[in-house]
């Protein structure tokens, strides 16, 4: 190894090449500080706004209450979580949220199981189709869903909107799984069949064991991406099934009057996304690794 | 057990192909295992691209057939011409800044020690809502400058540096020889050095009349190399006074700046107002001189930046964006620095070549693919960008700002109520992701053959 060679290059770095070092280490940290407030300041004004009231936040900026502050009340979290209808859409987003990534997962890895190990005449042709559809917009099917729930009295449901979610997730979840359920050894495959196996039991017994980081890192992806979404629910929700992001951007046609709701509830729908987000991260990560192009 | 078994075939699922039986119920199997997500698929997915090329031909009723004739008006009608214009520089802007502003960071965050917490805070966007984004930016960039925080830092950055305009919205008293002409206020005839001009003034507010202003006093004769004169405010609260006489306690306006001009439009002279408000400008030749307070004295003040205004709107929506997928561009550039063999830069080093260049000439070549990858993975959706156009604008700028996939949403659902040429958008959209399907497919291709 050229570690002793390395030692002695480190040794001859003369004083001054060491302060510039120095320097230099000075500046880069500087620099990402300063970028890291610049990226901290617009979410911590809005969360210190969410903790100021309506009079305050009609008279001053945010950042008064850094030195006043007696000015910091959680009535807006209060009032919010006393709003019958705010407290709906949150719930509703549970409701979408939930259902639409475990049925991804479980429809996801039972199409991936297939493409991997099953073999059927075309599979190659089917799987082509499924890639092609991965970079499908989410706006072509806007219109020809809408009056097709319109037609089967789908339009305004949650169930609706769930489905909508689970169909334009596949085609990611079956890419990501497929690729990752073939990385499993053949061997083992084989074994497992050989020994009596069907299907189901290998499926069950062998891939899901073996796959669960790759479903881990779908289903965090996929609850971040419903969670989130707005566009797709702004269209399939009505008032009673709306999630909390199309509330939010109905509250931001007043924008103004209503900064103490908007941002509680902003805050609100940023809690659980951010705890899975900082719990999960590895994964999500992994799945945005996988090449995500959707 | 199983293991130990010598394996008559390959691995793989070829055993089934030599048994016909099997294979047979293999099919029925391989259905069950698929039939949910195809039949998803084909509903959802599949179905409405057909209806939605289909759709894109008719009409807004859906009877009259059109051909082309939508996808014509895409680029004649103002408004979804306006939105294809944006698409454009959104592609043009976002995905390179983001991708630059991601190398920049993985690169750096590799020299510092809280390189975990610099990651998170960039890549947290990432996790919510763009409705959140956008809440959190169309607060941060409000036009008061009271309320919004980037108008409220420029704001206090401009009083600090640069001259403020003292006497905001300031008229001349009429009838006393001086007249305001694009702002300037100034004599109707000209003045000869050793001569007072005085410059009695209205409409200033008393809160913006400083509190060191003193008395307005008549200035003294000055010497015949200079003229001389009081700028006050010719107003006492409550009446009283004489128009154009100083007096009655009327205040003196410091700070102004008075300019004697000659007849060529030269400024040869300047002075400042005295707390009482008078001047003197010495070391004039003889001759005659317009004397004027320019205009800068009476410009209302900087109060900040229509951000959210026409202009800027976009501007502000590609920030916010780059503020949530530089984040993106830099974990997944990040994780590309971090797989990379660093034998070739560390000989490099040894060989004495500069950090610049042995990032430009190993690291970042080196890098090209992972860059690529997340350059087009931004563009593609770029192009589809949706929630924050629509949440950050205000109603009367949305026009200015909005994109092909908003115009979609306002021409089909949210009151165009034209879901012909809404069709013909979203296939619009189709066309300009297709290459990345193609290289999706190919790339696909490529790794089945290996």
């Amino acid at each position: 190894m050229s570690v002793p060679g390395l030692t002695i290059v480190k040794g001859k770095t003369s004083g001054a090449a060491r302060i510039l070092q120095f320097l230099n280490h000075g500046l880069v940290n500087l620099v990402l500080a300063i970028v890291a407030i610049f990226w901290l300041v617009p979410t911590i004004g809005l969360f210190i706004a969410s903790l100021r009231s309506s009079t305050d936040n009609s008279q001053s900026g945010w950042w008064d209450a850094l030195t006043k502050p007696a000015q910091l009340t959680l009535d807006n979290y209060a009032n919010l979580l006393s709003n019958s209808q705010f407290m709906g859409s949150f719930w509703n987003t549970i409701m979408i949220t939930v259902p639409a990534t475990v049925l991804v997962v479980v429809i996801g890895s039972l199409a991936g199981y297939a493409f991997s190990w099953l073999k059927f005449p075309g599979r190659d042709w089917l799987l082509l189709a499924v890639i092609v559809m991965l970079a499908v917009p989410v706006q072509l099917a806007l219109i020809p869903i809408a009056s097709l729930y319109g037609k089967i009295g789908l339009f305004g449901s949650i169930i609706g909107v769930i489905l909508f979610h689970v169909a334009f997730g596949l085609p990611f979840a079956i890419f990501l799984l497929r690729n990752f359920f073939t990385q499993v050894p053949g061997e083992l495959m084989e074994a497992a069949r050989l020994d009596g196996a069907s299907e189901w039991r290998i499926f069950s017994g062998v891939i899901l064991p073996l796959g669960m980081p790759a479903i881990a890192s779908l289903g965090i992806f996929q609850f971040l991406w419903v969670w989130n979404d707005m566009l797709v629910a702004l269209i399939f929700t009505n008032a009673t099934s709306q999630p909390v992001t199309v509330a939010i951007q109905s509250q931001l046609r007043q924008f103004g009057a209503n900064i103490d709701v908007l941002s509680s509830g902003a805050f609100l729908s940023m809690i659980i996304p951010l705890i899975v987000f900082f719990a999960f991260q590895r994964y999500f990560v992994t799945a945005l690794l996988a090449g995500s192009q959707r | 057990m199983a293991t130990d078994i010598v394996l008559p075939v390959e691995p793989g699922t070829e055993a089934g192909e030599k048994r016909p039986p099997r294979r047979r119920s293999g099919l029925w199997i391989a259905a069950g295992f698929l039939a949910p997500a195809l039949v998803l698929l084909g509903v959802l997915v599949a179905y409405p691209v057909i209806y939605s090329i289909w759709r894109s031909l008719y009409d807004a009723s859906g009877q009259n057939f059109l051909g082309l004739g939508n996808y014509v008006t895409m680029f004649t009608d103002p408004g979804t011409f306006t939105a294809i214009k944006n698409n454009v520089i959104w592609v043009v802007v976002a995905p390179i800044t983001c991708t630059i502003l991601g190398l920049i960071f993985a690169v750096l965050m590799d020299k510092v020690k809280w390189a975990i917490a610099f990651k998170l805070i960039i890549f947290m966007p990432m996790a919510i809502s763009m409705v959140a984004a956008g809440v959190i930016f169309r607060t941060t960039f409000q036009e008061n400058p009271n309320l919004g925080a980037v108008n409220a830092g420029l704001v206090s950055i401009s009083k600090a540096f640069s001259h403020q305009s003292a006497y905001p919205g300031a008229r001349p008293r009429t009838q006393e020889g001086i007249t305001q002409t694009g702002g300037d206020i100034a004599t109707d005839s000209t003045v000869s050095p050793g001569a007072v001009q005085n410059f009695p003034l209205i409409a200033i507010k008393p809160a913006d009349v400083p509190g060191s202003a003193k008395d307005a006093v008549v200035a003294k004769n000055p010497a015949s190399d200079a003229i001389a004169g009081t700028v006050w405010l010719d107003f006492v609260r409550g009446g009283g006074g004489t128009n154009g006489e100083p007096g009655d306690g009327k205040k003196g306006l410091p700070g102004v700046k008075v300019e004697a001009v000659d007849s060529s439009g030269k400024v040869v002279g300047t002075a400042t107002t005295a707390d009482d408000g008078t001047y003197a400008i010495s070391g004039l030749a003889k001759g005659s001189y317009t004397v004027t307070l320019p205009a800068s004295n009476f410009a209302p003040p900087f109060n900040g930046v229509s951000w959210l205004g026409p202009q800027l709107v976009t501007a502000v929506i590609i920030l916010s964006y780059v503020w949530i997928w530089a984040g993106f561009a830099m974990v997944m550039i990040a994780s590309g620095l971090s797989a990379m063999d660093r034998s070739l830069q560390e000989a490099a080093r040894m060989d004495g070549a500069s950090e610049w260049k042995v990032f430009t000439r190993i690291t970042a070549p080196l890098l090209s693919p992972v860059l690529i990858v997340v350059f087009v993975t931004l563009i593609i959706n770029v192009l589809k960008i949706f929630d924050l156009v629509y949440v950050i604008p205000p109603p009367s700028s949305l026009p200015d700002a909005t994109v092909i996939a908003v115009q979609m949403w306002t021409v089909s659902f949210g009151g165009g109520n034209n879901q012909g040429l809404g069709s013909a958008l979203a296939v619009l959209l189709l066309i300009l992701v297709l290459p990345s399907m193609i290289i999706n497919v190919r790339r696909f291709r490529e790794d089945r053959d290996r």
